[in-house]
C-alpha cells in the first residue's frame, strides 16, 4: 500500500480569492504518530491561510527541535522554512524578521522547545515584540525523545509509565501576558472551530502573538492520568467565549446577546468579535484576564480562548526603525552612500 | 443547473428514481425505478411527476410505510444490510448481473487473467462477448467519472480477461451423470436462454434449447456485426454452455407452445423481440426491393445471404441498429452512406461510443431530418428519399419537433430502416393461460420472471421489449432461480440472499493487503485496426483490444470501491486525523440533524443525493461521524492515520445468488 496522498481533490472543493483550494496549502504527508494533535494544528493553519487568501511565498515557517518542530514540513509546502536548533527558533525568527519585514513569520515550537531549553529565547522574543505568530504545540511531554515530563506538565500528573511529576508547571500563556505579549490565546487542537479564528486573528495581528495550543500526544501522554489528553481537556475546557474572525470589508454576521459581545479591531481593518460568557473577564484588561485564569485554575479548569489582546503596541521593527525594504533588496547606492556623504558626516562631527 | 430531480439517464433514456425510506428497504431495495421512455430531457420532465407520484403511492400503500417527517434526525447507518456497501461499489451495483468489477480488475493487475475471466463468467456468462459489445451501464456509474474525468474502461478490461486467459475448461461445471428428472424447454438460443441453461445444467436439469435458425446465439449472432463481435468469440462462449450438457435443437421453430408445456416440467421463453419496425410512407407500396428492414438485413448478412448493397445508401434511424447498419453497408461496398435522424444530434439514442466510431469511419449523420417519401425512377426503381428538416420548438414549456418547411432529397440506391424493434408472439396460443397486456406484451412478474401460466417463464427481450445482452443474462439468472424453486416445490418468492463477506485488509503495522496506489492518468483508449484495413472486410474486428501493458495501466485507474471504510464508534477519540488526511474531504464530525441539513453542513456539501451518507452513533462529544460516500477514493489513508483503529478497511465481496453460486470456483485476491 502506498502512503502518498492521492493528488486529486473533491471536484467541488471550495476555492479562495486566489483560486486556490485548501489542499494547495498542504505540505508533505505527516510522519508524526497517527492521531497526534500537532497534525490537527497543521490542518488548522492550512485552513486559516486558505481563508485569509495568503500567498504561500510570503510566509516563513521557523521551528526548533521536537515533533512539534517537525510540523512545518506538513503544511505550506511552498513557503520559506528554517528548522533551527533546539530552543533557538526565537533568535532566528528575530533576525529574519528584521531582515525582511514583508514576510509573515510563523514560529512553531513545543513545550520542551519553548518552556525548557528555549525559555530564555522565548522571553526575549516577547520582550522585544517580534512581529510573529508563535505556536506552542503543548503536549506536556518531550514527544520526540519518547515521553519525558516537560515543564508545562501539571504537578502530580503521571507519565505513561506511572511515575509522578514532582514540579509545578510553567504557564506560557500567563507568562506571555506578564511579559507584554499583545495577543495571547490558549486553545485545543481538538477544537478546530475555536482554533481557526484564533489563528486567523493572530496572523492579522501586528506584534507578538502567542498561541498556546494543548495538543495531545497520543503515544506518550494520552493516558488516564494525563492532564493533556483528549479526554481530560474535553472535560475541563472552560472557553472564555466564542471568538469569530471577521475579515476586512465583511459584515459581522453572528448575532450576540445584548452587551455580551466585544469587538476588537486589528491593524489591517479586520475584526475579532468575542462573545463573553463571564462578566468578570475582559481580554483587553491584562489584570482581569490573569485573575480570571487563576481563579478558574483553582476550580481545575483549563481556560481557553482569546485571553489578552492589545493592538496598539509598537513592534520590534518600529522600535528599531528598521527599513521597510527587505535587506536582500537594498542596492549598493543605498547601502553605501559614497564618499561625499561620508565627508559631510565627518564635517558635522568636527 | 438543469432541473433533473428524480431523473437519471441510462442508454440515452431518462429514468425516474425514487428513494425508498429505510423502513421499507428490505421490501423495495434502495430505490424504485421506472423508465420515462423518453430520450429528451424536457419530454422526460413532462412525464416525471406522474411517475414519481405512482412510485410514491406504491410505497405508501405498502404495509410498513412510515412517512418520513422532514424533522427526523439521521440515524446510525446499518452496515449489516448487505445493500449498504453493495451500493458503494457503483459499477457492480449498476451492472444488471452485479459483476464484481473491482475484484476482476485487481486480478488483471496481478495478471491472473484466468481467474478474472472465471469471476466474470460466474456473473455475466459471456465475458468475451460482453467485453466487446456490452452496453456497459457500469461505466456511467463508475466513481472515477466523478472523482476524476472519465470512468475506468471496465468493459474493455473484461475483454482482456478473455483475450489473455488460459484454458478454462477444467473450471467449468458439468451436468451430473445422474439427472434430477426434471426437463426444461428453452425457446430461442439467445443470451437469455443460454444463461438459464448454464445455471440449471449443473443441478441435473435436462435442458433442451429450440432455435429456429441454423446457428445459436440470437441477435448476438444475427445482428451484432462481426467487425464488432467475431464469430469465434461467440462460438467459444456459446458452446462452453452447450458442452456442459444441453441439448441444442437448431432449425426448430416452435409454432405452438401448448405441446411444449405438456411435455416439459417448465418452459423458458427467450425468443427476443424479433420484429423490425417498418415505415409506411408514401412510395412504400410501390416496391420493397431496395428498402430493407435493418435487423432483417443484418441477419441476412450474418448468414451470408446478402453480400453486397448499392453504392448510395441512406439509413433512417438514430439508434445502435442504425450505427451497425451504416457501418455494415460501408463494408459491403457502399461508397456514399448517410444516416438520417429525426431528432437533434444531442438526443440520438445510440450509445456515445457507437456514434463516435461511426463518425470516425467518415459517415455523416444528418440530424433534424425526417423522412417524408420514397422516390422511384421511371423504371420503378428506388432512387432517393425525400426528407423534411425539423426543428425543436417549445410549446407550453415542452419541447416538440416541428417541420421547418424546408425539404431535402437524398439520392440513393438502398434504404435501411432502423427505427425500432417489436415483440411478436404469433406462435403462442391465446387460450392456454398466458395473459398478454398492453402492446401485446406478456404479463411477467418483475421479480420471478413468471408469466400468468405457472410453468412458463420469460426473459431477455421477450419479457419487456428490446434491452441488451447483460439484461438478458440478469433475467436468465432470475428465471433459473424461479424454475429451480418451481420444480422443487419452493415458493418463487423465496429468493436466496446475496452472499457477502466483509474482511479486514489490515496485515500489520502500516501493512494493508491491497494496492491503493491509483493512477492519475486519463482513460486509455483501445487501439483500433487501421481504417483502410477494417473497412475492406466485414469480418475484420475494428477494436484490437488493450495490449497487456495498456491493460495493466488502465487497471491501475480503478479506485477499488469494494475496499470499504468501516467505522467503529467506540474506538474513535475524535482526533480529526482522518478528516485531515482524507484527500477528497469525505469525513466529517458534525452535530446530528435532518439529512438535508447534515448534507448541507459537511466540509464539501453532499449534493449528490444518489450517494449515501455513512453516519455513526453518538460519539463522546455528542457529535456524529458523517462520511459522504460520493467521492471516497478508497485510499485507506483514514484507516492508516487513525490512532485507535476506529477506521478499518474491509473488502466487501458481494455475490448475487443464483443457482450456480458456489459451483464455480473463482479465486479471490487479497
Ligand atoms: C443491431 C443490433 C445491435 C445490437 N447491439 C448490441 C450490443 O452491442 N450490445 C448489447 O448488449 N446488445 C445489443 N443488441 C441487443 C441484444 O442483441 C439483445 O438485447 C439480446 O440479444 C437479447 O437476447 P435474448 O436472449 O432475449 O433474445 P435474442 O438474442 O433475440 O434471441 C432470440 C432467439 O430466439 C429465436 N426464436 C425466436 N422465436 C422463436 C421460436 N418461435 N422458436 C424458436 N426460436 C425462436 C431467434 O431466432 C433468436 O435466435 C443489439 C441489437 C440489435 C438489433
Ligand atoms: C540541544 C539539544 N538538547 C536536547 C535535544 C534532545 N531533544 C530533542 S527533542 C527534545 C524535546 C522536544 O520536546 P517538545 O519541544 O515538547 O516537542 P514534542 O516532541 O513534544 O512536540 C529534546 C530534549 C536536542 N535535540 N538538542
Ligand atoms: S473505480 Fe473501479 S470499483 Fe470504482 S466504480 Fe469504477 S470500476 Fe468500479
Ligand atoms: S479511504 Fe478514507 S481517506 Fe481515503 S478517500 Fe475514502 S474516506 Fe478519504
Ligand atoms: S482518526 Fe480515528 S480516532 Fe481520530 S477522529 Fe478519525 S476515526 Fe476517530
Ligand atoms: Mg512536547
Amino acid at each position: 500500500m502506498s502512503f502518498k496522498k492521492p493528488i486529486n481533490h473533491h471536484p467541488k472543493l471550495e476555492t479562495n480569492k486566489l483560486g486556490l483550494t485548501r489542499r494547495d496549502y498542504e505540505g508533505a504527508v505527516s510522519t508524526l504518530c497517527a492521531g497526534c494533535g500537532h497534525d490537527s494544528i497543521s490542518a488548522a493553519i492550512i485552513e486559516s491561510c486558505f481563508k485569509l487568501n495568503i500567498e504561500a511565498y510570503k510566509v516563513a515557517k521557523l521551528s526548533g527541535i521536537g515533533c512539534s518542530s517537525k510540523a512545518p514540513a506538513y503544511f505550506l509546502e511552498q513557503s520559506h522554512g528554517f528548522n533551527s536548533v533546539h530552543g533557538r527558533m526565537p533568535s532566528v525568527a528575530t533576525g529574519a524578521n528584521c531582515a525582511n519585514r514583508d514576510l509573515m513569520y510563523l514560529g512553531v515550537s513545543g513545550d520542551g522547545d519553548s518552556a525548557s531549553i528555549g525559555l530564555g529565547q522565548f522571553v526575549h522574543a516577547i520582550r522585544r515584540q517580534v512581529d510573529m505568530v508563535y505556536f506552542v504545540e503543548n503536549n506536556g511531554t518531550y514527544g520526540l525523545t519518547k515521553g519525558q515530563f516537560s515543564a508545562t506538565n501539571d504537578l502530580e500528573s503521571k507519565n505513561k509509565y506511572g511515575e509522578d511529576n514532582l514540579f509545578k508547571p510553567i504557564d506560557l500563556a500567563t507568562m506571555a501576558i506578564q511579559l507584554g505579549a499583545t495577543y495571547v490565546a490558549r486553545s485545543f487542537s481538538g477544537d478546530r472551530d475555536q482554533l481557526v479564528p484564533l489563528i486567523m486573528g493572530a496572523m492579522q495581528h501586528k506584534g507578538f502573538a502567542l498561541l498556546d495550543i494543548i495538543s495531545p500526544c497520543v503515544t506518550f501522554n494520552n493516558h488516564d492520568s494525563s492532564t493533556k489528553s483528549y479526554d481530560y481537556i474535553r472535560d475541563h475546557n472552560e472557553a472564555v467565549g466564542k471568538t469569530d474572525f471577521v475579515p476586512l470589508g465583511e459584515e459581522i454576521s453572528t448575532s450576540y446577546k445584548e452587551g455580551s459581545s466585544t469587538e476588537i479591531s486589528l491593524h489591517d481593518g479586520s475584526k475579532l468579535t468575542l462573545e463573553k460568557t463571564d462578566a468578570n473577564f475582559d481580554p483587553r484588561d491584562a489584570g482581569k484576564a490573569l485573575n480570571f485564569i487563576r481563579e478558574k485554575e483553582k476550580e481545575g479548569k483549563v481556560v481557553t480562548g482569546l485571553l489578552y489582546v492589545n493592538d496598539l503596541a509598537k513592534d520590534l521593527n518600529e522600535t528599531l526603525n528598521v527599513t521597510q525594504t527587505p535587506l536582500s533588496q537594498l542596492q549598493q547606492d543605498v547601502l553605501c552612500p559614497g564618499s561625499k556623504i561620508l565627508e559631510e558626516i565627518n564635517q558635522s562631527l568636527s | 443547473m438543469e432541473d433533473k430531480k428524480y431523473l437519471y439517464k441510462r442508454n440515452n433514456i431518462w429514468w425516474v428514481k425514487v428513494a425508498v425510506p429505510k423502513s421499507q428497504r428490505d421490501k423495495f431495495g434502495y430505490d424504485l425505478r421506472q423508465t420515462t421512455g423518453k430520450s429528451d430531457l424536457d419530454e422526460a420532465r413532462s412525464v416525471r411527476d406522474h411517475i414519481v407520484e405512482s412510485l410514491k403511492s406504491k410505497l405508501s400503500e405498502s404495509e410498513n410505510y412510515i412517512p418520513l417527517p422532514s424533522t427526523k434526525f439521521m440515524e446510525k447507518t446499518n452496515i449489516e444490510n448487505p445493500q449498504y456497501f453493495h451500493k458503494v461499489v457503483d459499477c457492480q451495483y449498476a451492472c444488471p448481473a452485479h459483476t464484481n468489477v473491482p475484484e476482476y480488475i485487481r486480478l488483471i493487475a496481478q495478471k491472473k487473467y484466468t481467474d478474472a475471466y472465471m469471476l466474470n463468467w460466474e456473473s455475466n456468462v459471456f465475458p468475451g462477448i460482453l467485453g466487446r459489445v456490452c452496453d456497459r451501464p457500469c461505466e456511467p456509474a463508475c466513481r472515477r467519472g466523478r472523482t476524476h474525468e472519465k470512468s475506468v474502461a471496465i468493459c474493455r478490461l473484461k475483454r482482456v480477461t478473455y483475450d489473455y486467459k488460459d484454458d478454462v475448461e477444467k473450471y467449468i461445471p458439468k451436468s451430473p451423470k445422474i439427472k434430477n428428472g426434471k426437463k426444461i424447454a428453452l425457446i430461442g438460443a439467445g443470451p437469455a436462454s443460454l444463461t438459464v441453461a448454464r445455471d440449471l445444467l449443473p443441478l441435473g436439469y435436462e435442458c433442451t434449447i429450440f432455435e429456429k435458425d441454423h446457428k445459436a446465439g440470437g441477435l448476438m449472432r444475427t445482428n451484432i456485426p462481426s467487425f464488432r463481435l467475431p464469430a469465434d468469440v461467440l462460438d467459444e462462449e456459446i458452446y462452453r454452455i452447450i458442452d456442459m450438457g444441453a441439448e441444442l435443437k437448431l432449425n426448430s421453430y416452435i409454432d405452438k407452445l401448448k405441446p411444449v408445456i405438456d411435455e416439459y416440467d417448465s418452459v423458458f421463453i427467450g425468443t427476443g423481440a424479433p420484429k423490425g419496425k417498418d415505415l409506411n410512407l408514401k412510395g412504400r407500396e410501390i416496391s420493397s426491393e431496395n428498402i430493407h428492414i435493418g435487423i432483417d438485413w443484418l441477419t441476412s448478412i450474418a448468414f451470408e445471404h446478402v453480400k453486397k448493397i448499392g453504392k448510395k445508401v441512406v439509413v433512417i434511424g438514430g439508434g445502435n441498429t442504425a450505427m451497425d447498419c451504416c457501418r455494415s453497408a460501408l463494408r459491403l461496398g457502399a461508397t456514399d452512406v448517410k444516416v438520417t435522424v429525426r431528432s437533434p444530434f444531442s438526443q440520438m439514442k445510440a450509445s456515445e461510443w457507437e456514434i463516435e466510431e461511426t463518425m470516425e469511419e467518415g459517415i455523416p449523420i444528418l440530424d433534424n431530418t425526417s423522412p417524408k417519401e420514397f422516390l422511384f425512377d421511371d423504371k420503378g426503381k428506388l432512387c432517393g428519399v425525400k426528407f423534411e428538416k425539423m426543428e425543436q420548438v417549445e410549446i407550453d414549456g415542452r419541447k416538440k419537433m416541428q417541420s421547418t418547411g424546408e425539404e431535402l432529397t437524398i439520392e440513393c440506391d438502398d434504404v435501411l430502416l432502423a427505427i425500432g424493434q417489436e415483440n411478436a408472439f404469433p406462435w403462442i396460443e391465446k387460450d392456454i393461460g398466458i395473459e398478454f397486456g398492453e402492446w401485446e406484451m406478456p404479463v411477467v412478474d418483475k421479480l420471478t420472471m413468471q408469466s400468468t401460466h405457472p410453468k412458463v417463464f420469460f426473459g431477455g427481450d421477450s419479457a419487456w421489449g428490446p434491452e441488451n445482452i447483460i439484461w438478458a443474462v440478469s433475467h436468465g439468472h432470475q428465471a433459473a432461480i424461479s424454475i429451480d424453486n418451481f420444480c422443487s416445490g419452493v415458493s418463487l418468492k423465496e429468493r436466496p440472499d446475496p452472499i457477502t463477506n466483509l474482511v479486514s485488509q489490515k496485515m500489520g503495522i502500516h501493512e494493508w493487503s491491497y494496492d491503493n496506489d491509483i493512477s492519475q492518468e486519463k482513460r486509455f483508449s483501445v487501439p483500433h485496426e487501421e481504417l483502410s484495413k477494417s473497412l475492406k472486410n466485414l469480418k475484420t474486428e475494428v477494436e484490437l483490444g488493450f495490449d497487456e501493458e495498456l491493460a495493466l495501466e488502465e487497471a491501475q485507474r480503478c479506485l477499488n470501491c469494494d475496499m470499504q471504510t468501516v467505522f467503529e464508534d467506540d474506538l474513535c477519540i475524535e482526533c480529526d486525523a482522518c478528516v485531515d488526511i482524507c484527500p477528497t474531504d469525505c469525513i466529517n464530525f458534525v452535530d446530528n440533524d435532518t439529512e438535508e441539513k447534515v448534507r448541507d453542513k459537511l466540509r464539501v456539501p453532499a449534493l449528490n443525493l444518489d450517494q449515501s451518507l455513512y453516519v455513526s452513533g453518538k460519539l463522546k462529544t455528542g457529535r456524529r461521524m458523517v462520511k459522504d460516500e460520493d467521492m471516497c477514493v478508497h485510499c485507506g489513508l483514514c484507516a492508516e492515520r487513525c490512532p485507535t483503529g476506529a477506521w478499518d478497511i474491509k473488502k466487501n465481496s458481494y455475490k448475487e445468488s443464483h443457482t450456480l453460486t458456489n459451483k464455480v470456483v473463482a479465486k479471490e485476491v487479497a
